[in-house]
């Protein structure tokens, strides 16, 4: 625990020792006022809640989380501190969620970040706060799902673009799994084969949060997922940590 | 004490440590030599546990590596080939850093960083980010981070590899102050070095070792050993100068110029003070005259020379086990 604690400082201060989450958090914020209030209608629909910004937010993580995810394990590597980190007296699993906690608590200080729109809903109108706190927890459990998978991704490759384009096309697929286009697609399956695809895409458990159902089931698919991603990291990096 | 018995490291078809047994006590400056590729980084990174064996065992004070992975590398420092280092922090974060994962805190954590900035000299470039730092700074940070702990055993790959002269002659000093009741092993193919700091030398090539001993005891297995290097300023006949002292076994050319010469001892014979005054005796017109240097260097070339592809061995003597 101390140890996880040690690094998961260090990365967290890594972060701010460069641009790197000044820019994350800047453009995160700029991407949810255009999504929002132009794209989402946030006016014009009338209607004092958050849909329009949550509805966007696997859209933009589906970009900006691999980003931010990339380096995790790719730059250590490239670098050789890889080599360093794993002579330390730290067990892999300290090593790999400290780095996962810190870049989840970046992306979750971004999330916080935007509580402007929120001071507006509620300067508007009467929104359902207990919904809109809801939809908060269910998007950053579906960031740090995104940034589970960049994880091993980037354990993969010591070339962080390859990691990002990995992990951008396999966040996708568990994006677009819940999408209605690709539903669709499968109306000629039988009911379980659909369902069972649309039980693997965030959409389908984001969705269900954010209207404020507080589902166990969906908030542990959650916590699940990431927990396996994150172990799918350790083997990763146990074995291709000499490549 | 470091136990390795019979490691064997492979990579899908390469055997990278093939059968590696050797053991090191404390007090000891184990050089590591060989020609690249040889097997060094790759046995330097089974001992300190980043790569598993794939077969055979390393015991670090009785610790085995592969059942108690954490006990050896707490009692390990480690500078890894290239000295990695995180280039965002600067030098004082990053030791913080370190001394934080070796358990330190507080008073006791400031005056190990203080006395390590200290002794390799990190003073002036505290602040600065390391990525901004110079070759041998960063070298220095490396090795700054590996003996931060006081370690009971020290595993250096390539320390003074980019040093300057200067550098590279603090380093060694370093290393000697160092090494009293540690173990050290470092890694190079700066043979003047094993020479300057080791009291002991292993040579592997293709993952073998070829030959172990004290450097003076490598040097004593050249064919150099004892020779005596004669540099004449005029043209003289040196065969039939000596052909009268038996213990010289052979004269060889060494230069172009045609006047420098060698002379080979026999077997164990001293020629040195013999030849010495003969030369002066007879008035040979002699220039230079002194014990032939290298010594380590011709024997390292001697016993490497054709195993570096890690096949078949042409020389398989001079192993001492």
């Amino acid at each position: 625990m101390r140890i996880l604690q040690i690094i998961f400082k260090r990365e967290l201060a890594g972060y701010f020792a460069t641009p790197l989450a000044y820019v994350f958090i800047v453009i995160f914020l700029v991407m949810n006022g255009i999504f929002t209030f132009d794209l989402g209608g946030f006016y014009v629909r009338g209607q004092a809640d958050l849909m329009p910004f949550f509805s966007f937010h696997p859209w933009l993580y589906l970009f900006m989380i691999p980003a931010i995810a990339m380096g995790l394990w790719a730059d250590e590597r490239k670098t050789g501190t890889i080599e360093l980190l794993m002579t330390l007296p730290v067990k892999l699993t300290d090593a790999v969620l400290g780095k996962f906690l810190a870049a989840w608590v970046l992306c979750g200080a971004a999330l916080l970040l935007t509580f402007p729109i929120w001071i507006t809903v509620n300067y508007l109108g009467d929104p359902d706060n207990g919904v809109i706190v809801a939809a908060y927890l269910g998007s950053w459990l579906m960031a740090g799902s995104f940034l589970a998978i960049g994880s091993c991704m980037s354990a993969m490759t010591r070339n962080s673009v390859i990691a990002f384009i990995l992990t951008v096309a396999i966040c996708f697929v568990f994006v677009a799994s819940g999408s209605e286009i690709v539903l669709n697609a499968f109306n000629w399956a039988p009911q379980v084969l659909v369902d069972a695809v649309a039980a693997l895409s965030f959409l389908t458990h984001f969705d269900a949060i954010s209207k404020g159902v507080l589902d166990v089931r969906d908030i542990l698919f959650f916590l699940v997922f990431m927990a396996s991603w994150l172990f799918a990291s350790a083997i990763v990096i146990e074995i291709k940590k000499a490549n | 004490m470091i136990e390795i018995n019979q490691l064997t490291k492979k990579f899908d078809n390469f055997t990278a440590v093939d059968n590696l047994s050797f053991t090191v006590r404390e007090g000891e400056v184990l050089g590591f030599l060989g020609p690249n590729g040889a097997g060094k980084s790759t046995t330097m990174k089974v001992i300190t546990g980043f790569l598993a064996a794939t077969s055979g065992s390393v015991k670090v004070d009785g610790h085995d590596i592969a059942t108690d992975p954490l006990a050896v590398k707490a009692l390990i420092g480690y500078l890894p080939e290239g000295a990695p280092c995180y280039p965002d922090m600067t030098v004082l974060q990053f030791l913080d850093f370190i001394a934080e994962i070796r358990g330190f805190s507080g008073q006791e954590k400031q005056r190990r960083i203080d006395k390590v900035i200290g002794d390799v000299e990190l003073g002036a470039v505290c602040h600065k980010t390391i990525d901004t730092l110079s070759k041998g700074f960063k070298r220095r940070v490396g090795l700054a981070q590996a003996i931060l702990h006081d370690p009971k055993v020290l595993i250096l790959d390539e320390p003074t590899d980019g040093l300057d002269p200067n550098q590279k002659h603090q380093v060694r000093q370093l290393i000697r102050n160092l090494a009293k009741d540690k173990i050290v092993i470092i890694s190079t193919h700066i043979l003047e070095e094993v020479s300057a700091v080791c009291t002991r030398a292993i040579i592997i090539a293709g993952g073998r070792i070829l030959a172990d001993g004290t450097p003076k005891e490598l040097e004593a297995r050249s064919r150099y050993f004892g020779a005596v290097s004669v540099q004449l300023t005029a043209d003289f006949d040196l065969h039939k100068a000596v052909a009268s002292v038996t213990e010289v076994s052979g004269i060889e050319l060494s230069d172009a110029s045609g006047r420098r010469h060698v002379l080979l001892p026999q077997q164990g014979a001293q020629i040195f003070s013999k030849v010495l005054d003969m030369a002066q005796n007879e008035r040979w017109p002699v220039a230079e005259f002194h014990l032939v240097e290298g010594l380590l260097e011709d024997y390292f070339r001697s016993v490497t020379q054709g195993t570096v592809t890690g096949s078949a061995q042409k020389h398989e003597t001079g192993v001492t086990q």
